[in-house]
């Protein structure tokens, strides 16, 4: 019997065999009452198939291809032929089947046969002609599920062991307790209570001082002090936006392939200020959805709404920009569902919910108070634009000074460098000019010799130009010997040329007509020539990626130019001796070399202003200025005034200017605000839930299972946003205080607590629930008051000790027979390890910040953003505030069951891997930990002893004194450990490396360094017990 | 002591599962991964008889999916069309392109032919690109897929979708389904490896092997070509591994004490899952250690030790089914051709990337065979969309190269319960649209699961109130692909 009442399952069975037979009582009177009447479908009948049929034979199912749920498809019949005959009850199907004479099976299939004054009811339809409304809706269901009926305070349940109860928790707890026949466990020990109670809290371990503090109080309101304390400390809030984090899927990046990064840091200091402040929770969730739509707005009222801001951000190159858009607002719609309703609304965006009353016209109701935000529309390159919402700037009047006026000065100059004056049309003509003299200021060298270390075949031209053809290598060197003029030689020139016989028509030998030169080396009469610089006139230069000096994109006819590379010597060479020049190709996609060129040389003092002109612009400076068009003399003059010496201060200054600008360091966060509009917020219903089949226009509104929205609210977003908190709404408080249970006793009330629908689990104490659901809006949905109830409980206190004959009757602690005991999440794993060791910041707030990660984890395709480690105190933050990229999120986090903040997450898994070990163990962070850990033992330790170090170790890690069998292994462990460092010094040099303190006991160091490693990674330290 | 509270603990875990087992829509054959011993989803052969919980027979035991990441041009390497070299250069037919959506391509564009060529190979007479000579040795070990088509047609979702059935990040990934379902045969290793090469990470980022609502655990562990295989497989400067062993011990002989105090279950478990952590640190270092493989291995493969690289991926791949690793995935990323630029083209980046592919995964197949391992061994490759038959031409380029397409694109399988020597599909006569047997993603999956041992309809997991499956609400079994 024990048995029996201890699992969930048969008790719901239980309880639905009453309301079963409730109803079939009820049913019996009708009957009667319609044998004096004619039958009535809707009144009588339906119900009847409602309650025995429509669970096959309806819309959903349509066993047998037969429906009841709809007069004409009844009549037509399924497989079996048309069931019912109006008028002939004996020849039936359906009465047949119901009365079992038919060959074919009993109906309801598996299921007990109808009463008969149920069946005889059916007969008397069936032969007064079965009259049947064409379009009868269906009747409302009988009993609406737990979930969505709204909570009423039950009434306090009396318990035999009163002694024991605190506050009404202990009552329901208890009450449930021993109708099972089990006692609770004893109190937690001191020491394990303020850790449990600190982690909860404050999501940090006591100190030393807190802890003896705590021990030693006496009085009886020692531990309400502590709770109180606890709750005013500014790490309340910090511990308790880590869960709302994961649900507001708040992270520093927009999430995809690119994942840049974004700045909303504000909406989670935000959160946390919230926390501290015990914002009641009906304005915490009215700012979040609609803090934009209140009447004057604050900053803090905007910085909320970024709660719906932290949707990812597709911005891949192809994207479809409304689909990116219509993403967001399904997960604005998913989400809100999760987090205040408990409910996964998400099926119902492809068809009507299979188990819970949504319909899918419902979905998009609720999508549509969402689709009414503004954003704009902005476009990048010439293939995609976005759309883009709003972010609030938030400058200091300093910065909004300095950048008024940086903007005025940013546009003058830019004014002045787009204007033609007369004294640079003077100006141009002299550049022009020059570069048209450079041009005879060089010689042309005769190939001697020529040569191919590839076997490519080179052949000299009648005008001294080089082309290659035959095979071509991937890998080609190209050897050319010239005799060279007597004089000064100050550069040599390569020019590139295009030839009809080379692919595309040059100047390179790959498919397009490109080249790739690697490397370029002179040498005359045997010694180097240092070339300084090489100049072109077009292409890329150096680029790294490839491996290559000058690549030049020759694809487009228009490209099909000759270009030059000018190479500067170091120093002037005496000419007449004879040049070798070496072009070096080497190409990872095989021949790509240079097809047809020319050497020459020059001896001017400005061997490079032949350059300076591009390649694409210098058949115009051939033209005569009158004849130019006047797209050439334009494109021309803007080319001059990009280059001209005298805008160069102006343009230098313009580029200082742009910098301090993006340099002002102005905060900004995304916020939502909506589109000025009249109308009710309406959208479009899309089959299946596919973007791009857009079906009939529906209006905001709520799903009509719920508490309607008041006749005098707005139907906007604002609106669902107080509809959400309406003490009517019978999801929202009961959704929330689970969660809180959740994160105290490690599984809530309602384990599925992201799911409260049919098809989540049934609440294991259901009126605790609701009494803490009505006391949550009784105490004016203040969280404070809440976390007051549940730690100040007797529930709470008890020894987590699991009792072996406990583990066999309830392994998960449904019955809440103990005090709760897991492993506490990945940030508090780091959290616990920087304050052991006294390495942990205890700054609140600001941009997030870079700890040690190792080397790699930031190679993404698109986005060369560089993981940058923090210095400083941000080096030892905690968890909370590490920058979180979601496609690649925080190593060790991870590894520790955190998540990637891609979509809401109410509930994270908890897992046991020897990953996570060897994180606890190896990660340097977690060293350093040690290390600093190893070092505080040794200064802080009241005793300079071995036996008051290894305790004083332990107290930080766990909170509480080794046993006597602890503290021996602990002892005898160091020593050996101890001896080998004495005997590796090397290693001992290492292992101390951090917390070396100079007094030479480096041997010493080490081994405490090894057992704070150790203590770090006790299953206790990491476990709130 | 210790292994009086692993009893207590292995029982306990199985016990609990069946009870548990109804409530959360675990099928059966997700049992081996429960329970803890197998931290690793190690399980041992008795899970690979089909009454030892899986639903068929299975003819694959592990499965080495090479990841195409990119999405390599199908019509240049497999899917010869005589009809695009004929109408090279000519607008393409309106019919075809009315209403679609491309990532790329504006207005009417034209046909390309391949600048390949190709030739039949093999026994079985596949048509191949002569950049794939080294596939054309083993042909008739493979079956070429000619008619896959995806939802997709950008990189991320289209491989996310490729590897977890579903576009948007966070569903579990297939290698974590597999190891899910039925675990992995060696204790000291990670059921589910991933190993990258090419440029980077693929777009779709660790999403492509996340494992989603699923317990980390299933999460593929990425071995990294630089530095410590696994993360933090190494112990900090000055610690030994004698060093590491004794630290071990002593928390070891702490957590037990408190244990014995306490009566937590899960202490136990942090204790083995440290002891596994300890055997990996041995394990992965030694199978990391390709330098070892002699030197016609080397040559076959066309490996370098200690240059990170696809061929030293796929020796590795080898070495990881050797030991019993379930699931192993490589990513060479690169095969995005659009044509753009000079070095994403289909006629020098395509033949480079088939340089650096070619040789490796072709002697994978011929490896695995030589040692026994191929018909135990699934072997695919393939990209998560194939390639248009028209020139992108993306703003006027010259360049050579072809936009997404989803519709129509090719992959090869080998082993593992596959049929050798034969081509299954077709496509129209421009490679535009599927002729015959067109197979979905989720079909794909379907046959994978299928080829294991299980029926893709009964691995499921609940999550959000919902029962999922790595095949959604969709997958047929691709029967012509079974031996």
């Amino acid at each position: 019997m024990v048995q029996l009442c201890f699992r969930p399952r048969p008790m719901l069975a239980v309880v639905l065999g009453v309301s079963a037979l409730a109803t079939s009582a009820l049913f019996s009177i009708r009957a009667q009452s319609a044998t004096d009447q004619g039958v009535d479908f809707q009144k009588d009948v339906q119900p009847v198939f409602q309650a025995s049929c429509y669970p096959c034979h309806s819309a959903k199912i349509a066993s047998g291809d037969l429906r009841l749920d709809k007069k004409s498809l009844a009549l037509q019949g399924g497989v079996s032929g048309r069931p019912i005959l109006p008028g002939k009850s004996g020849e039936s199907l359906l009465l047949r089947r119901l009365t079992g004479e038919d060959k074919g099976a009993r109906m309801p299939l598996g299921g007990a046969p109808l009463p008969p004054d149920k069946i005889a009811l059916i007969r008397r339809w069936i032969d007064q002609g079965a009259q049947w409304p064409e379009e009868a809706p269906a009747a409302k269901t009988t009993s609406k599920h737990w979930a969505y009926v709204k909570p009423v305070a039950p009434p306090v349940p009396a318990v035999a062991d009163a002694k024991w109860v605190r506050n009404p928790i202990d009552n329901f707890v208890l009450a449930r307790l021993e109708r099972e026949k089990l006692s609770p466990s004893p109190e937690a020990s001191k020491e394990t209570l303020i850790r449990r109670l600190s982690l909860d809290l404050t999501g940090l371990p006591p100190s030393i001082a807190e802890v003896s503090e705590f021990v030693s109080d006496q009085s009886s309101g020692a531990y309400t002090k502590l709770v109180e304390r606890l709750l005013a400390s500014p790490h309340y809030g910090e511990r308790w936006a880590r869960p709302w984090l994961d649900m507001a899927r708040y992270a520093d990046t927009n999430g995809y392939e690119a994942d840049r990064r974004r700045t909303i840091w504000k909406y989670r200091d935000w959160v946390i200020q919230a926390f501290n402040r015990d914002m009641p929770f009906d304005e915490f969730t009215i700012e979040q959805i609609a803090g934009d739509m209140l009447p004057h707005p604050s900053n803090d009222q905007l910085i909320a709404t970024g709660f719906h801001r932290n949707t990812m951000f597709n911005e891949e190159g192809g994207v479809d920009k409304e689909e990116a858009h219509w993403t967001n607002l399904v997960d604005r719609v998913n989400t809100t569902a999760t987090v205040w309703l408990g409910s996964t609304i998400a099926c119902a965006q492809c068809h009507n919910h299979k188990f819970d009353p949504f319909t899918q016209r419902e979905y998009y109701q609720l999508l549509a108070f969402f689709d009414n935000g503004a954003f704009t529309v902005k476009t990048y390159g010439d293939t995609s634009n976005k759309y883009i919402e709003p972010q609030l700037e938030m400058p200091t009047p300093e910065q909004e000074a300095r950048r008024v006026k940086l903007n005025a000065e940013i546009g003058e100059l830019e004014t002045r460098i787009k204007t033609q004056t007369p004294e640079l049309d003077a100006e141009q003509a002299q550049w022009e000019r020059a570069v048209h003299q450079a041009s005879s200021e060089w010689q042309t060298l005769a190939p001697a010799k020529v040569a191919s270390s590839g076997g490519s075949t080179l052949t000299p031209q009648q005008d001294h130009s080089i082309l290659a053809g035959g095979s071509n290598p991937a890998e080609d060197t190209y050897t050319i010997e010239a005799k060279l003029p007597a004089g000064r030689i100050t550069a040599v020139r390569l020019e590139t040329l295009p030839h009809k016989t080379l692919p595309r028509g040059g100047p390179g030998r790959d498919a397009y007509g490109n080249f790739f030169l690697s490397e370029v080396a002179l040498e005359m009469e045997g010694n180097e020539l240092r070339i300084k610089k090489a100049v072109p006139d077009d292409g890329r230069m150096n680029d790294k990626k490839f491996d290559q000096l000058w690549a030049v994109d020759a694809s487009r006819d228009e490209e099909r130019l000759p270009r030059q590379l000018v190479l500067l010597l170091d120093t002037p060479a005496e000419g007449g001796g004879t040049l070798r020049v070496y072009l070096r190709h080497r190409s990872e996609f095989g021949g790509q070399s240079v097809g047809h060129f020319r050497l020459s040389v020059t001896s001017s003092q400005q061997p490079d202003q032949i350059v300076k002109i591009s390649a694409r612009l210098r058949p115009v400076l051939e033209i005569d200025p009158g004849a130019r068009t006047e797209k050439q003399k334009n494109d021309l003059a803007e080319y001059f005034r990009a280059n001209a010496p005298s805008l160069k201060a102006a343009r230098d200054r313009l580029k200082k200017l742009h910098e301090e600008r993006d340099d002002l360091g102005i905060v900004s966060t995304l916020i939502l605000r909506e589109r000025d509009s009249f109308d009710r917020p309406s959208t479009f219903m899309r089959s299946r839930g596919e973007f791009l089949s857009k079906g009939d226009r529906v209006w905001a509104g709520v799903p009509a299972v719920l508490h309607p929205m008041p006749q005098d609210a707005m139907p906007n977003r604002l609106g669902l946003a107080k509809w959400l908190v309406s003490p009517e709404n019978p999801l929202t408080a009961r959704v929330t205080v689970n969660r809180i249970w959740e994160l105290y006793f490690g599984r809530g009330l309602v384990e599925t607590s992201e799911d409260f629908g049919t098809q989540g689990e049934r609440p294991t104490h259901p009126e605790l629930l609701d009494w803490l659901a009505t006391q949550f809006m009784e105490q004016k949905w203040s969280l404070k008051a809440m976390h007051r109830l549940i730690v100040n409980s007797s529930t709470y206190r008890q020894s987590s000790r699991v009792a072996p004959e406990l583990v066999e009757r309830d392994p998960y602690n449904r019955l809440l027979a103990r005090g709760p005991r897991f492993r506490v999440e990945a940030e508090m794993i780091r959290d616990i390890a920087l304050s052991a060791s006294g390495l942990l910041s205890p700054k609140i707030g600001g941009p997030s910040v870079f700890p040690y990660q190792p080397d790699g984890i930031w190679d993404l395709p698109y986005n060369d953003d560089k993981w940058e480690e923090s210095k400083g105190e941000d080096q030892y933050r905690r968890g909370l505030y590490t920058f979180a990229r979601r496609t690649a999120p925080y190593p060790s986090f991870l590894t520790f069951d955190s998540t990637s903040r891609e979509f809401c997450t109410v509930r994270r898994v908890r897992t046991n891997t020897p990953l996570q070990a060897l994180t606890a163990l190896n990660d340097p962070a977690f060293f350093e930990a040690a290390q600093a850990l190893a070092r505080r033992i040794i200064r802080e330790a009241p005793q300079p002893d071995v036996k008051s170090r290894a305790v004083y170790g332990f107290k930080l890690c766990v909170s509480r004194a080794p046993k006597a069998g602890e503290l021996d292994r602990i002892l005898s462990w160091y020593k050996k450990e101890r001896q080998y460092f004495e005997k590796h010094p090397g290693d001992a040099a290492k292992v101390a490396a951090f917390s070396q303190d100079g007094n030479g006991d480096a041997a010493g160091q080490a081994a405490w360094t090894m057992v704070s490693n150790v203590l770090l990674n006790l299953d206790e330290t990491i476990t709130k017990e | 002591m210790m292994r009086d509270e692993n009893h207590h603990l292995k029982n306990l875990t199985r016990r609990h599962f069946f009870q548990q087992s109804s409530l959360f829509g675990i099928g059966s054959v997700a049992l081996s991964a429960i329970l803890n011993e197998r931290l690793f989803a190690g399980t041992t052969g008795a899970n690979m008889r089909p009454d030892g919980g899986l639903h068929f027979a299975p003819k694959a035991k592990n499965v080495i999916f090479l990841f195409m990441a990119g999405a390599p041009s199908q019509l240049d390497l497999f899917d010869y069309k005589p009809a695009l070299q004929k109408f090279d250069g000519q607008p393409c037919p309106e019919e075809l392109i009315k209403g679609e959506r491309f990532a790329f391509i504006k207005g009417v564009p034209k046909l390309l032919g391949s600048p390949h060529s190709f030739k039949r190979y093999g026994e079985c007479g596949a048509e191949l690109s002569n950049l794939l000579p080294h596939l054309a040795k083993i042909v008739d070990d493979v079956a070429i897929v000619k008619s896959l088509h995806t939802t997709q047609f950008n990189h991320a979702p289209g491989q996310i979708f490729m590897n977890t059935g579903h576009q948007i990040p966070g569903r579990p990934s297939l290698g974590s389904w597999l190891t899910y379902g039925i675990g992995s045969e060696n204790k000291d290793l990670p059921g589910f490896v991933v190993l990258l090469s090419g440029k980077n990470q693929p777009d779709g980022g660790k999403s492509c092997w996340g494992s989603g609502f699923l317990p980390t655990v299933y999460q593929g562990v990425e071995f990294r070509s630089k530095g410590d295989p696994v993360l933090f497989l190494s112990n900090p400067p000055g610690v030994e591994m004698e060093t590491r062993r004794r630290s071990l011990d002593l928390l070891r002989d702490l957590n037990s004490d408190h244990l014995a105090d306490v009566g937590d279950p899960e202490i136990a478990t942090r204790i083995n899952s440290y002891e596994m952590a300890y055997r990996m640190q041995s394990s992965v270092p030694e199978l990391a250690e390709i330098s070892k493989e002699p030197q016609h291995i080397h040559e076959m493969y066309g490996t370098e030790p200690g240059n990170a690289s696809f061929a030293n991926n796929c020796l590795l791949a080898r070495r990881l089914v050797e030991r019993g690793v379930r699931f192993v995935q490589l990513y060479h990323r690169g095969w995005d051709t659009h044509g753009a630029s000079n070095n994403e083209d289909i006629v020098n980046k395509l033949a480079h990337l088939c340089r650096e592919t070619d040789r490796a995964a072709a002697a994978l197949v011929q490896d695995l065979k030589q040692r026994g391992l191929l018909d135990s061994t699934l072997v695919i490759w393939g990209g998560e969309f194939g390639r248009t038959p028209m020139n992108e031409a993306r703003s006027g380029s010259k360049f050579l190269g072809r936009d997404h397409h989803p519709r129509a694109f090719t992959m090869w399988m080998a082993g593992g319960g596959i049929k050798p020597g034969i081509t299954v599909g077709a496509t129209d006569d421009v490679g535009y649209n599927i002729a015959e047997d067109a197979i979905s993603v989720h079909d794909l999956h379907a046959t994978i699961l299928h080829l294991l041992g299980i029926e893709h309809t009964k691995l499921t997991y609940r999550f959000q109130g919902r029962e999922f499956r790595l095949t959604d609400v969709e997958g047929l079994v691709v029967k012509k692909l079974l031996a």
